[in-house]
């Protein structure tokens, strides 16, 4: 008689750890052929606004911790991941080789990213020859907390719109894809064992319709990605809910994950600083 | 009361020194064809390892390997090179501990420095680069060529030469830029101090690096002579003395090498009326005691604003005495040894010099171990400019105290050098540590610190310190055709 599995409860990730929605709600997550997979949780408004006290939380911590340590802990990430590789292309599904590859191309843009955290400095930031006796340095810092709605691709999408985020010192709260959700939660198993403070990352699932208005209108966010918004009524609805505390909003064109990615996905979510000082005796 | 400290020795069972050790060349190590020479603990005159010379001949093996490995090595993808450097980079974490006491063993320096400075460094340096390595087209040096690439090349193959101060962390510095822009290397130790980087080819294996890609030759200075003439080696990197660089210098006029150079200093630590004293205090203790002083950014003037110069002089020396040398394993040693006999002599012969000016020598009580290289730490009081203990590097524990008495004249004294790698700056007013800054010729200013090392910031020096910089975005360009 062949082994009877044990099942694995989908949860959400808020502050480190993993609870299920407050709600008591769920919702069907299926196969590409229609099979029941599992109940994912769907987060409710409360669920949100958790994740968002965690990620102000956890920002302090993570934006003033060192850049290499930033570095260092998602080249962590990137390790675990490998580990993982496998069961990564066994959840995505399709082809074997395909899924592989998205996974090892995923492990591969979080150690791009990690070399990014001590380095974003050097290339954004700036001494400023001002015309007059004074020391004049430009800095990019974190924004804050940043709500990222998750493109559809489920893990070579999602990592690449966490890890430049987090790289420079943002936290987040990440709403999952909504078609398939169960890559996220086992990347925040991922997160959970890489040494990243608890609060850096917060992912929620559910429905995306109602995740991202509360999200867009929270007035302790600082950052919204709509990259993975592709209606537009709802993506126009959410930059206006963030016009009202002036959220940094990134609303890409559809995005071929496999290219470069270039830097606007950090350098979206920074802020310049720049430091006066007189020069004299 | 005083009280006395327990010996707290690291052990040495962690590292495993071999009786001999060979080259390491396209991967293997392999013998060499000169005659072999001993590497001793400094600080007990003990016999550690025998260490292959390698002749011009085998060195011209090493560069072939290092050329072949530019073709694979130069075509891999940044990702895929980052990821080697990144194994190395974890492979010098895992292997922290016994990196630190081999080194501490085989140059003298105290554990305290090898594990909290040297190694943790080293990692960082290769953890950072390795970053660099897929990253080349940001840095912002390269041009659009017509096959659509952009970024800047590699040069090719670098023979790199470098010095016994710090070993591993100079091995560091030359190798994974290099590594990270897509060159190979041919690098030589020095020959008091080759047992790291001989561990380092090691960690190469470990890591899976290509074969060629990183090749160790030892020997003296005939063998970096080697390197460093060898018709095929595209860029040139050292770190030593002036003198040497010079030569070096000579040696590449004419060719079309790349060369940086690394070299001597005389830093000024320039400590005003107002500054914290005992921060001073500590800042020049590290400054000029730090790694025995053989450090070539050492703060080796301190100029000191007149009217502080007795309360500060008697807060040094009150702090000098409670510096402890002996045992480099000693988790307490503040002071090692001097790392070799023929360093020693030196120090010895310009501190005599020192007597014979007219400045005045002062040490702490000190007992000095037996056997090994040992000098006590030293001040010499009422040195002046024209003293030679005020112009020439020692690169020993010895500080020479000069006074200053405006911003103006400190300016002046300080630049008053062939040399210009480094001064400090100790005021709590910050409009006039930025105006020293903006008026001192040195590559790096350390204000209200000092000797501080980061990856990401570029270090190098001004004059007849050398050219070039190593660390940050700007050390990249010395391993690029731009």
């Amino acid at each position: 008689m062949s082994r009877l599995s044990v099942r694995k409860t989908y949860k959400l990730f808020i502050g480190g750890a993993f609870p299920r929605s407050e709600s008591g709600r769920s919702y069907v997550v299926t196969s590409a052929k229609g099979e029941f997979v599992a109940n994912a949780a769907r987060a409710s408004r409360k669920d949100a606004r958790d994740a968002v006290v965690a990620a102000r939380k956890a920002f302090p911590g993570w934006s003033g911790a060192t850049p290499y340590n930033r570095g260092q802990i998602l080249y962590r990430v990137a390790e675990m991941l490998e580990g993982r590789r496998a069961q990564f292309a066994e959840e995505l599904g399709g082809p074997k080789k395909a899924a592989a590859e998205r996974v090892d191309a995923a492990v591969d843009r979080l150690v791009w990213y990690a070399g990014w955290s001590d380095k974003i400095a050097s290339v954004r930031g700036a001494a400023n020859p001002v015309a007059g006796p004074y020391f004049n340095l430009s800095t990019p810092e974190p924004t804050g907390v940043v709500a990222v709605v998750a493109p559809a691709d489920p893990l070579l999408g999602l990592i690449s719109v966490i890890a430049p985020v987090i790289v420079t010192g943002n936290t987040c709260v990440v709403v999952a894809s909504e078609n398939a959700p169960l890559p996220a939660i086992t990347l925040a198993e991922v997160l959970a064992t890489s040494d990243l403070p608890g609060g850096v990352v917060n992912l929620l699932t559910g429905h995306q319709s109602e995740l991202a208005p509360w999200l867009a209108a929270h007035m302790d966010v600082n950052g919204l990605d709509l990259g993975g918004v592709e209606d537009a009524d709802l993506a126009l609805k959410c930059e206006q809910e963030a016009a009202e505390n002036l959220k940094r909003v990134f609303r890409p064109a559809s995005e071929d994950w496999s290219l470069d990615p270039g830097l606007s996905r950090m350098t979206r979510f920074l802020e310049t600083k720049t430091v006066w000082h007189p020069v004299g005796i | 009361m005083a009280f006395e400290y327990a010996p707290a020795p690291e052990s040495r069972d962690v590292v495993d020194i071999k009786p001999s050790y060979g080259l390491f060349i396209n991967g293997e190590f392999a013998e060499g064809s000169g005659t072999p020479f001993k590497t001793i603990n400094p600080a007990s005159e003990e016999k550690l390892a025998e260490i292959a010379t390698a002749t011009s001949d085998d060195v011209d093996r090493a560069v072939q390997a290092a050329r072949k490995a530019f073709g694979v090595w130069s075509a891999l993808p940044g990702s895929e090179r980052a990821k080697y450097i990144f194994r190395i980079a974890r492979i010098i974490q895992e292997r922290a501990r016994e990196l630190a006491v081999l080194e501490s063993l085989d140059n003298g320096k105290p554990i305290r420095e090898s594990r909290d400075v040297d190694v943790p460094l080293v990692a960082a340096h290769f953890f950072y680069y390795a970053g660099w390595a897929d990253k080349l087209e940001h840095a912002g040096f390269g041009r659009r060529t017509t096959d659509g690439h952009s970024g800047a090349k590699p040069l090719g193959v670098a023979g790199q030469v470098i010095p016994w101060n710090f070993p591993l962390l100079m091995l560091a510095w030359k190798i994974a830029p290099a590594l990270a822009c897509g060159n190979t290397v041919v690098l030589k130790p020095a020959e008091t101090t080759p047992l790291t980087a001989l561990l380092f080819a090691e960690i190469c294996q470990q890591a899976d690096l290509p074969p060629g890609v990183v090749n160790i030759v030892t020997g003296a200075g005939e063998t970096g002579a080697a390197v460093v003439a060898h018709p095929d080696v595209n860029k040139v990197a050292f770190t030593g003395s002036t003198e040497v660089g010079r030569i070096i210098a000579r040696t590449v006029a004419g060719t079309d090498k790349k060369l940086t150079l690394e070299l001597g200093g005389k830093a000024a630590n320039i400590v005003f009326e107002d500054a914290a004293v005992d921060q001073a205090v500590e800042g020049i203790v590290n400054g000029i005691f730090f790694n025995q002083g053989h450090v070539c950014c050492a703060g080796s003037r301190l100029l000191v604003q007149e009217s502080v110069q007795d309360e500060l002089l008697a807060a040094l020396k009150r702090r000098l005495g409670t510096l402890r040398l002996g045992d480099p394993l000693d988790k307490n040693t503040d002071i090692g040894a001097i790392n070799s006999a023929e360093q020693l002599a030196k120090i010895r012969e310009m501190s005599e010099i020192g007597d014979s000016e007219g400045a005045e020598r002062w040490s702490p009580p000190c007992d000095l171990p037996e056997k090994g290289f040992w000098f006590p730490p030293t001040v010499f009081t009422g040195v002046a400019q024209s003293h030679r203990i005020a112009r020439e590097e020692i690169f020993g524990p010895v500080l020479s105290v000069l006074t200053f008495r405006t911003p103006a004249e400190a300016v002046e004294k300080a630049n008053n050098t062939p040399y210009g790698l480094s001064a400090g700056v100790w005021t709590e007013k910050g409009s006039r540590i930025l105006w020293m800054a903006d008026r001192l010729r040195a590559g790096v200013v350390w204000a209200n610190t000092f000797n501080k090392f980061d990856p990401t910031s570029p270090f190098g020096g001004y004059k007849e310190s050398g050219y070039g910089r190593e660390g940050g975005l700007a050390g990249l360009e010395a391993y690029l055709d731009v």
